[in-house]
C-alpha cells in the first residue's frame, strides 16, 4: 500500500517542488499547458499522499508516536538534522494540504490570466513549504519551511492580488515575519537550554518535547512560551493579532485565499499543538486564562465584526477569526475532547472556509466585485452554485447532519471545554454558533435570495464542470466527516492522548532529580538518558 | 421490521436525492409522485413497526421499546455518541402522526403547488423535512435527535423562505427570506440553551442515550437536584425555540410566509411539536426536577392565553391560525408541566389533525381566492367552497372543544390534569384560553365563510372550490379530527369502563414525579371531573356565541375596538413584542457590531498600522540622518577626491610632445642634481 | 685622431637634433623620423664604446636596436596611416585623445 517505503514523506513534500522545476522549463507563453501540468503535479501530490491514509494502520511508529519517519544528518556542526515524520494530527493536515492545493490550482485555470507560469510555480513551491512545516520533526527544518512558504504567498498576494495588493502583501509578510522571528528566538533559547541541561545540541522535536517533563525552568519557559505564542497567534490568527487576515484574504487571488484559509492558518494552531503545549506545559497552564480569554473574544468579536461587513470576502475572513477562536479554545482546554475537536475543526474549517472562498471567487470571476450589495437573487440564475454554497455554509455554521462536519468539530470542542471547572468558557464559546448562523444566513440571504434586481446579474452563468469539480470533493469530505467521523477520531486518539499526558506529566519530585553542570537546573536523569539519542550530535 | 426503523428517515431522503438532482428535468407529476411515494412507504413501514412493537414483550418496567445502534458516530472521550434509533410508544404516536399527516399534506401539495415554478425544489425540501423529522422522532439519543432537530429547523428556514424573492409583511417590511432567517436564528438561540443542557448531561451522566439518561437521573440522588433543574430549564428553552413559546415565539407568526402546506405540516402538525415531544422524552429528568416542571407549566399556560388573545385581532387568515398554534402548543407544554404528559401528547396528536386541517382549509381558501389572505376581504365563501367549508367547520368545532370531537377529549384531559395536580391557576388560565380560542376561531369562520363577500365583485367571480387532490386530504383529516379523539376517551365518559387505549399505550413511556407511573388521576370524584368538564364546555360555547353575536353585526366589532382603545391597539400590535426585541436586543446588537468594526479598523488595526506608520516615521528620520550626516561625509570624501582629480587631470594634455618635454626637463633636473650633488 | 669622445660629441648633437625634432615638429612623420635620429644616436654610442673597450656586445646591441627600430617604424607608420584615414591629418596637435 505504500510504494515509497520510508521515503514516503520526502516524496510527498518534494513532488510539488519537482513540479515547479518542470514548469520553469516550459516556455512562458504556453499558459494552458502550464496550468494543466501544474494541476497534474498537484494531483500527483494528492496521489502520493494517499498511502498516508491507507497504510496508516500498518506503518510502524518510532516509539514517540510518529510514523513514516525519515532521518538523515544535515548540519552536524549545530546538531540540525533532516527529520520528517507524521503523527495522526500532522498526517491529517498533510492530506488537507495536498487536497486543498489541488483544488486551489484547479480553481485558478481561468482566474489567473497574467504571468501564468509564475503563479503556478509559486503555488507549487508554497505547497512544498506547507507540507514541510507539517512533516518536519526538526525545529531547524521546521523553521526553514515555515519561512519558505511565506515567500511564495507574498508574491501570490503581491502580484495577482486586488487593488491594495501591495499593502496587504507587505502587511502579511511583515506581520508574520515579526511573529516568526520571535519564535526563532524561542527556538534558539530552547536549543541552548536543552544543551545546557543535557550537553546535547539538538533541534529534534522528539527530544525537545521531553523538556516538558522537566521542572525548574518555569521562568524561562514562560518567556519562550510567550515568544512562541506571538509567532503562532499571529499565524492563527488570534484576537488581537488578526488584522492582517482580512486584508490578505480580500486582496489575495482566490487560490491564495483558499490556501491561506485552509492551510496557512492551521500552521499556527498546529504550532501550539506541536510545540507550546508539549514542550512548555507549565507555562501553558500559567497563561491559560489569558489565552482562553483571547479565544472567547476572538469567537464573539470575529462573529460580530463579520456581521456588519459589506465585502463578501471580508465577511468570510472574519468568520475565520471566529472559527479559529473555536479551534484554539478547544486546544487550550487541554482535554482530549478539546484537542481532538480543535484538530477536527481545523480540517472542517479548511474544508468549509476553503469552499466559501472558492465560492466568492467563482462569482468574483463573473462579476469582478465583492460588494455584497451588488448581488441578490442569484439562486434564480445559478441554482447549482446556490446549493453548493448552501451546503458549505451549513457546514460553516455547524449544522448537524447536513453536512455535519462543522457540528462534529464544534460539539467535540464544546465537550472538551465544558470539562473545565469553569463552565462559562463553554457557554461563551457556544454563543459563537448563534452568531455564526446569524451572519452566515444573512450573507446567504443578501446574495442568493431576494429579487434579481441587478441587471448585471441576470445573465450570470451557472457553474461549469471544472468549477463543480473544485467544490464537490469538499462537499463529499464534509459529509464524510459529518456522518462517519470515526476514522478521524481513531487516528487522532493516539497523538491526542499522548499530548494530554505530556501536558499533565510535569515532574514535581525534587528528590528524584539531580544537579547538572553547576546549575540550579533540576532534571530527572534516568528519564533524560532514555530520551537521549544513541549518537547525539554534541558539539565539542 | 423493528430493526429497519432506521430506514424510515432514509426513505424520504432518497426522495431528496432523486428530486434534488433530477427534479428540474423531470415532469412535474413524476416529482410529486416520487415525493409522495417515499412518504407513503415511510408511513407503511411505520405502521408495520408500530404494530410489531405493540406485539412485542414489554420490559420489566412495562415499557415496550426497541433500540438499535448503527455504530459509533462521535466516540468522544467524555461521552460516546452512536447512531442510535429507538421506537417506543411515545415515538410511535409521533411517528404515525408525522408520516400519516405528512403523507396527506404531500398529496395536498401536488394540487396546491401545481402552478409553482420551483415545484421540484419544494418537494425536495418537503422530503428533506420528512427525513429530518423522522430522524428526530426515531432518535435513540439526544445528538441524533439534535440532527433531526436542527434539520427540521433548516427545512423550516428553507420553506419559509421558499418565495425568497417576495416581500411578506408590508407593515414591518419583512421579506419571506427574512422570516425564514428570523425563524432559524430564534431557533438557534433556543438550541444554544439546549446544547448547554446537553453538555451538562453528558459531562455529569456520561451518556446521551435516552434510556440510559432516564435510568441514571432516576438514581442521581439529591445532590444532583440543582443540576437537573438547571438542565431541565435549559432543555425547555430549546423547546421554547422550536415550539414557539414565550419568549421565543416571535418567529412562528412570521413563518406563515411559507407556502400553506408548509405551515400545515411544519408549523402546525409536526415540527413545532418537537419541543413537546422532547420534554416528554425527558420526563424522567423532569420527574427529578419539579421546579423545572413548574416553569414549563407556567410558560405554557401563559403562552396559551397570551397567543390566544393575539389571535383575536389578527386579520391574516394564516396568522390567526399561527397564533392559535402557539396557544395550543402552550396547552401541550402546560400539560407536560403539570405532569399530564399523556394528555399533552394526546393533544399533540389531535392538534395535528385539526390544525393541519385548518391550515389546509385556509390554503384551499387562499387558493380559491387567488392568493388573498386578508379575512376582511372574504366572507360568504360557504356556498362557493362547500367542501372546504364543512371540513373547516369540523376542525373549528374540534379546536373549540365541542364534545365528541377530537379536541374536546385532549383539551379536557389537559384541564383535568391541571386541576387534579393542584395547579388551579394553570387550570384557570387554560380554561380562559379555551374560551378565547373558541371566540377567535368562530370569528375566523364567520368572517371567512359566513356573511357576505367583501372583496369586490371581480374577485368574487373568480372564487372557486379547489380540486380533489386538495379536498380529499381535507376530508380524510376531517374524519380524523372528528373521531381521532375517541382512542383517548376518559373513563368518566364510558361509565367507568377503562377503554382509554391511548393512555395505556403511552403511560409506560412516561416517568412522573413520585414514581407514579399511572398518571394524575389518583384520587378524584367523578362528579368534580364531570363538573369541570361542563364548565370548560360552557366557556367554549360562550366564546362561540360571543363571536357569533359580535360578528353578526357589521359595526359592532369596530365599536368594541374603539371602546377598548389602547388595549385593542396593544393586541393589534401584538403587544409590541417584536418592536421590543428590535429595540432592546437587535438594535443594540447591531450597534455593538458596528462598534466592534470601528474598533477593529481604528484600534486593533490602527495599532498595527500605527506601528507601521511609526516605523515609517522613524525610517524617514533615519533616512534624513543617513542622507545628510552619514552620506554627507561619504560624499565629502568623494567631492574632495573629485576636486583633486580635476586639478591633477589638467596635467594630462594628451599632447605627447608636452609629456616628452616634461620628461626631458626631469632628466635634466636629475642630471643637474647628481652632477651638483656629487 | 678620431677618439670615442668625438663620436660621442657627434652622437650628442645627433640626439639633440632628434629631441628637438620630436618636441617641436607638428608633422607626425617628421616626429617619427626624429625618433629614428635619437635611436641612431644611441646606436652610435653603443658602437663607440664597443670600439673603445674591445668587446662585441655593444655592436650586437646596436644590431638589436636597428631591428627594433625597423619594427617600431612599421607599427608606427601603420598607426599613422589609420590615424590619417580617420582624421585626414598628420598634425600632432590634433591628436590629444588622452587629454585628462
Amino acid at each position: 500500500m505504500n510504494p515509497f517505503g520510508d521515503q514516503l514523506l520526502n516524496v510527498i513534500t518534494f513532488v510539488p517542488l519537482a513540479g515547479a522545476l518542470v514548469l520553469l522549463l516550459l516556455p512562458k507563453e504556453k499558459n494552458e499547458l502550464v496550468a494543466r501540468l501544474a494541476t497534474v503535479f498537484a494531483g500527483l501530490g494528492v496521489l502520493v499522499s494517499l498511502p498516508l491514509w491507507f497504510a496508516w494502520q500498518s506503518a510502524p511508529t518510532d516509539g514517540h508516536g510518529f510514523r513514516f519517519v525519515f532521518e538523515s544528518n544535515w548540519i552536524p556542526s549545530i546538531g540540525a538534522k533532516y527529520i520528517v515524520g507524521v503523527d495522526g494530527i500532522s498526517m491529517l493536515l498533510v492530506l488537507l494540504t495536498t487536497i486543498m492545493g489541488l483544488i486551489a490550482i484547479l480553481s485558478s485555470w481561468t482566474a489567473i490570466q497574467t504571468r501564468v507560469k509564475g503563479f503556478y510555480v509559486f503555488m507549487l513551491i508554497l505547497q512544498t513549504g506547507m507540507i514541510g512545516v507539517f512533516v518536519s520533526l526538526d525545529m531547524f527544518l521546521f523553521y526553514i519551511f515555515w519561512e519558505v512558504m511565506l515567500v511564495p504567498m507574498y508574491f501570490i498576494i503581491g502580484i495577482w492580488g486586488g487593488k491594495r495588493k501591495l499593502y496587504a502583501a507587505i502587511k502579511f509578510f511583515l506581520y508574520t515575519l515579526f511573529g516568526s522571528v520571535l519564535m526563532l528566538l524561542g527556538i534558539i533559547a530552547l536549543y541552548f537550554y536543552h544543551e545546557k541541561v543535557t550537553g546535547m545540541f539538538t533541534f529534534d522535536i522528539r527530544y525537545l518535547q521531553a523538556m516538558g517533563a522537566w521542572s525548574g525552568w518555569f521562568d524561562l519557559q514562560c518567556w519562550i512560551w510567550l515568544a512562541f505564542f506571538l509567532g503562532f497567534a499571529i499565524k492563527v490568527p488570534m484576537f488581537p493579532f488578526h488584522t492582517w487576515l482580512p486584508d490578505a484574504h480580500v486582496e489575495a487571488p482566490t487560490a491564495g485565499s483558499v490556501i491561506l484559509a485552509a492551510v496557512l492558518l492551521k500552521m499556527g494552531t498546529y504550532g501550539f499543538v506541536r510545540f507550546s503545549l508539549p514542550m512548555m506545559p507549565e507555562a501553558t497552564k500559567h497563561y491559560l486564562p489569558y489565552a482562553l480569554t483571547l479565544c472567547v473574544i476572538g469567537i464573539i468579536y470575529g462573529a460580530m465584526v463579520a456581521m456588519v461587513q459589506k465585502d463578501w470576502k471580508k465577511l468570510v475572513a472574519y468568520s475565520s477569526v471566529s472559527h479559529l477562536g473555536f479551534c484554539m479554545i478547544g486546544i487550550f482546554a487541554l482535554t482530549a475532547d478539546g484537542i481532538t475537536g480543535g484538530v477536527l475543526q481545523m480540517l472542517n474549517h479548511g474544508l468549509a472556509t476553503g469552499a466559501l472562498f472558492l465560492i466568492v471567487g467563482l462569482v468574483y470571476e463573473r462579476r469582478h466585485t465583492r460588494e455584497i450589495s451588488e448581488y441578490g437573487g442569484l439562486w434564480k440564475v445559478m441554482p447549482v452554485f446556490a446549493v453548493l454554497f448552501m451546503i458549505m455554509m451549513l457546514s460553516s455554521i455547524g449544522m448537524p447532519g447536513i453536512p455535519g462536519n462543522g457540528f462534529i468539530g464544534e460539539f467535540t470542542i464544546l465537550m472538551g471545554v465544558f470539562a473545565l471547572p469553569q463552565k462559562f468558557w463553554a457557554v461563551l464559546a457556544a454563543t459563537g454558533i448563534v452568531l455564526g448562523a446569524a451572519y452566515m444566513l444573512w450573507l446567504y440571504q443578501r446574495t442568493m435570495f431576494g429579487e434579481l434586481s441587478n441587471e448585471k446579474n441576470k445573465n450570470l452563468k451557472d457553474l461549469n464542470f471544472r468549477e463543480i469539480a473544485t467544490l464537490v470533493p469538499l462537499v463529499i469530505l464534509s459529509f464524510w466527516i459529518g456522518l462517519y467521523p470515526k476514522p478521524f477520531f481513531n487516528i487522532l486518539a493516539e497523538p491526542v492522548n499522548k499530548l494530554v499526558a505530556q501536558v499533565e506529566q510535569t515532574w514535581q519530585y525534587p528528590d528524584k532529580v539531580g544537579k547538572l553542570a553547576g546549575d540550579d537546573v533540576l532534571v530527572r536523569l534516568d528519564e533524560l538518558e532514555e530520551a537521549m539519542p544513541e549518537e547525539g550530535n554534541e558539539v565539542h | 421490521m423493528l430493526d429497519l426503523i432506521w430506514l424510515i428517515p432514509l426513505i424520504p431522503l432518497t426522495g431528496v436525492l432523486i428530486n434534488g438532482f433530477f427534479g428540474r428535468r423531470m415532469p412535474l407529476k413524476t416529482v410529486g409522485v416520487i415525493a409522495c411515494a417515499t412518504v407513503l412507504i415511510a408511513f407503511l413501514l411505520s405502521v408495520g413497526a408500530v404494530v410489531q412493537l405493540a406485539g412485542s414483550e414489554p420490559n420489566p418496567d412495562g415499557l415496550r421499546i426497541h433500540e438499535l445502534s448503527l455504530g459509533d458516530w462521535m466516540p468522544l472521550d467524555a461521552v460516546s455518541v452512536p447512531w442510535e434509533f429507538s421506537l417506543d410508544p411515545l415515538g410511535s404516536v409521533l411517528l404515525l402522526v408525522v408520516t400519516g399527516v405528512g403523507f396527506l399534506i404531500h398529496v395536498y401539495s401536488i394540487g396546491y403547488m401545481a402552478h409553482e415554478k420551483d415545484y421540484a425544489r419544494f418537494f425536495t425540501y418537503l422530503n428533506l423535512f420528512m427525513g429530518m423529522m423522522l430522524t428526530l422522532v426515531l432518535a435513540g439519543n439526544m445528538m441524533v435527535m439534535f440532527v433531526g432537530w436542527e434539520g427540521v429547523g433548516l427545512c423550516s428556514y428553507l420553506l419559509i423562505g421558499f418565495y425568497y424573492d417576495k416581500p411578506f409583511d408590508l407593515r414591518t417590511g419583512l421579506t419571506c427570506a427574512d422570516a425564514g432567517r428570523k425563524a432559524f436564528i430564534t431557533n438557534r438561540i433556543g438550541d444554544f440553551a439546549f446544547l448547554i443542557g446537553v453538555l451538562y448531561l453528558a459531562i455529569n451522566f456520561g451518556t446521551l442515550t435516552f434510556s440510559e439518561i432516564s435510568e441514571r437521573v432516576a438514581h442521581a440522588g439529591p445532590g444532583a437536584h440543582g443540576l437537573l433543574v438547571g438542565v431541565g430549564i435549559l432543555l425547555f428553552l430549546g423547546a421554547c425555540g422550536k415550539s414557539a413559546q414565550i419568549p421565543l415565539y416571535v418567529w412562528l407568526p412570521d413563518a406563515m410566509a411559507g407556502p400553506t402546506p408548509v405551515s400545515a405540516l411544519i408549523h402546525a402538525a409536526t415540527m413545532v411539536t418537537a419541543g413537546v415531544y422532547m420534554v416528554a422524552r425527558m420526563s424522567a429528568l423532569y420527574a427529578q426536577a419539579p421546579e423545572a416542571m413548574a416553569v414549563i407549566a407556567a410558560v405554557g399556560a401563559l403562552t396559551a392565553i397570551f397567543a390566544a388573545i393575539m389571535g383575536t385581532a389578527a386579520t391574516d387568515i394564516k396568522k390567526v391560525l399561527a397564533y392559535s398554534t402557539v396557544s395550543q402548543l402552550g396547552y401541550m407544554f402546560a400539560a407536560c408541566g403539570v405532569g399530564a404528559y399523556v394528555a399533552g401528547i394526546f393533544h399533540l396528536m389531535t392538534h395535528a389533525f385539526f390544525k393541519a386541517l385548518l391550515f389546509l382549509g385556509a390554503g384551499s381558501v387562499i387558493h380559491g381566492m387567488n392568493g388573498e389572505q386578508d379575512i376582511r376581504k372574504m366572507g360568504g365563501l360557504k356556498k362557493k367552497m362547500p367542501r372546504t367549508y364543512w371540513t373547516f367547520l369540523v376542525a373549528t368545532l374540534a379546536i373549540a372543544g365541542i364534545p365528541g370531537l377530537a379536541g374536546f377529549f385532549s383539551k379536557d384531559e389537559i384541564l383535568w390534569g391541571a386541576w387534579s395536580s393542584g395547579n388551579k391557576i394553570v387550570w384557570l388560565t387554560l380554561a380562559a384560553a379555551a374560551g378565547v380560542t373558541a371566540f377567535y376561531m368562530f370569528r375566523l369562520v364567520y368572517l371567512t365563510f359566513w356573511g357576505t363577500f367583501r372583496g369586490g365583485d371581480e374577485a368574487e367571480s373568480k372564487v372557486h372550490e379547489s380540486n380533489s387532490l386538495m379536498t380529499v386530504p381535507l376530508m380524510v383529516l376531517a374524519v380524523l379530527a372528528a373521531v381521532g379523539g375517541w382512542i383517548g376517551i376518559p373513563k368518566l365518559l364510558t361509565f367507568g369502563k377503562d377503554i382509554n387505549l391511548f393512555h395505556h399505550w403511552l403511560a409506560p413511556a412516561i416517568s412522573l414525579p413520585h414514581g407514579d407511573g399511572h398518571g394524575v388521576e389518583a384520587s378524584h370524584s367523578a362528579g368534580l371531573e364531570f363538573g369541570l368538564m361542563a364548565v370548560a364546555v360552557g366557556i367554549a360555547v360562550f366564546g362561540i356565541l360571543l363571536a357569533l353575536h359580535v360578528y353578526k353585526s357589521s359595526t359592532l366589532p369596530q365599536k368594541i375596538a374603539d371602546t377598548l382603545g389602547p388595549v385593542y391597539k396593544l393586541v393589534r400590535n401584538l403587544f409590541w413584542v417584536d418592536e421590543l426585541y428590535k429595540f432592546a436586543i437587535l438594535k443594540p446588537f447591531y450597534a455593538a457590531c458596528r462598534g466592534f468594526r470601528w474598533v477593529d479598523i481604528h484600534v486593533v488595526d490602527g495599532l498595527v498600522n500605527g506601528t507601521r506608520n511609526a516605523t515609517l516615521g522613524l525610517s524617514y528620520i533615519s533616512n534624513l540622518h543617513d542622507r545628510i550626516v552619514v552620506d554627507g561625509l561619504v560624499n565629502l570624501t568623494g567631492w574632495v577626491t573629485t576636486w583633486l582629480h580635476r586639478m591633477l587631470s589638467r596635467v594630462q594634455t594628451g599632447m605627447i610632445q608636452t609629456y616628452l618635454s616634461v620628461m626631458l626637463l626631469g632628466v635634466f633636473i636629475l642630471i643637474a642634481y647628481y652632477t651638483l650633488a656629487g | 685622431m678620431l677618439t670615442p669622445t668625438h663620436v660621442m660629441i657627434f652622437s650628442l648633437v645627433l640626439f639633440g637634433v632628434g629631441v628637438f625634432g620630436v618636441l617641436t615638429r607638428r608633422n607626425i612623420i617628421i616626429v617619427l623620423m626624429s625618433l629614428e635620429l635619437i635611436l641612431n644616436a644611441a646606436n652610435l654610442n653603443f658602437v663607440a664604446f664597443s670600439w673603445a673597450h674591445p668587446s662585441i656586445h655593444g655592436q650586437v646591441f646596436a644590431l638589436f636596436v636597428i631591428c627594433v627600430a625597423a619594427g617600431e617604424v612599421a607599427v608606427g607608420l601603420a598607426i599613422l596611416i589609420t590615424l590619417f584615414r580617420n582624421r585626414n591629418s598628420v598634425n600632432i596637435d590634433e591628436f590629444h585623445l588622452m587629454k585628462g
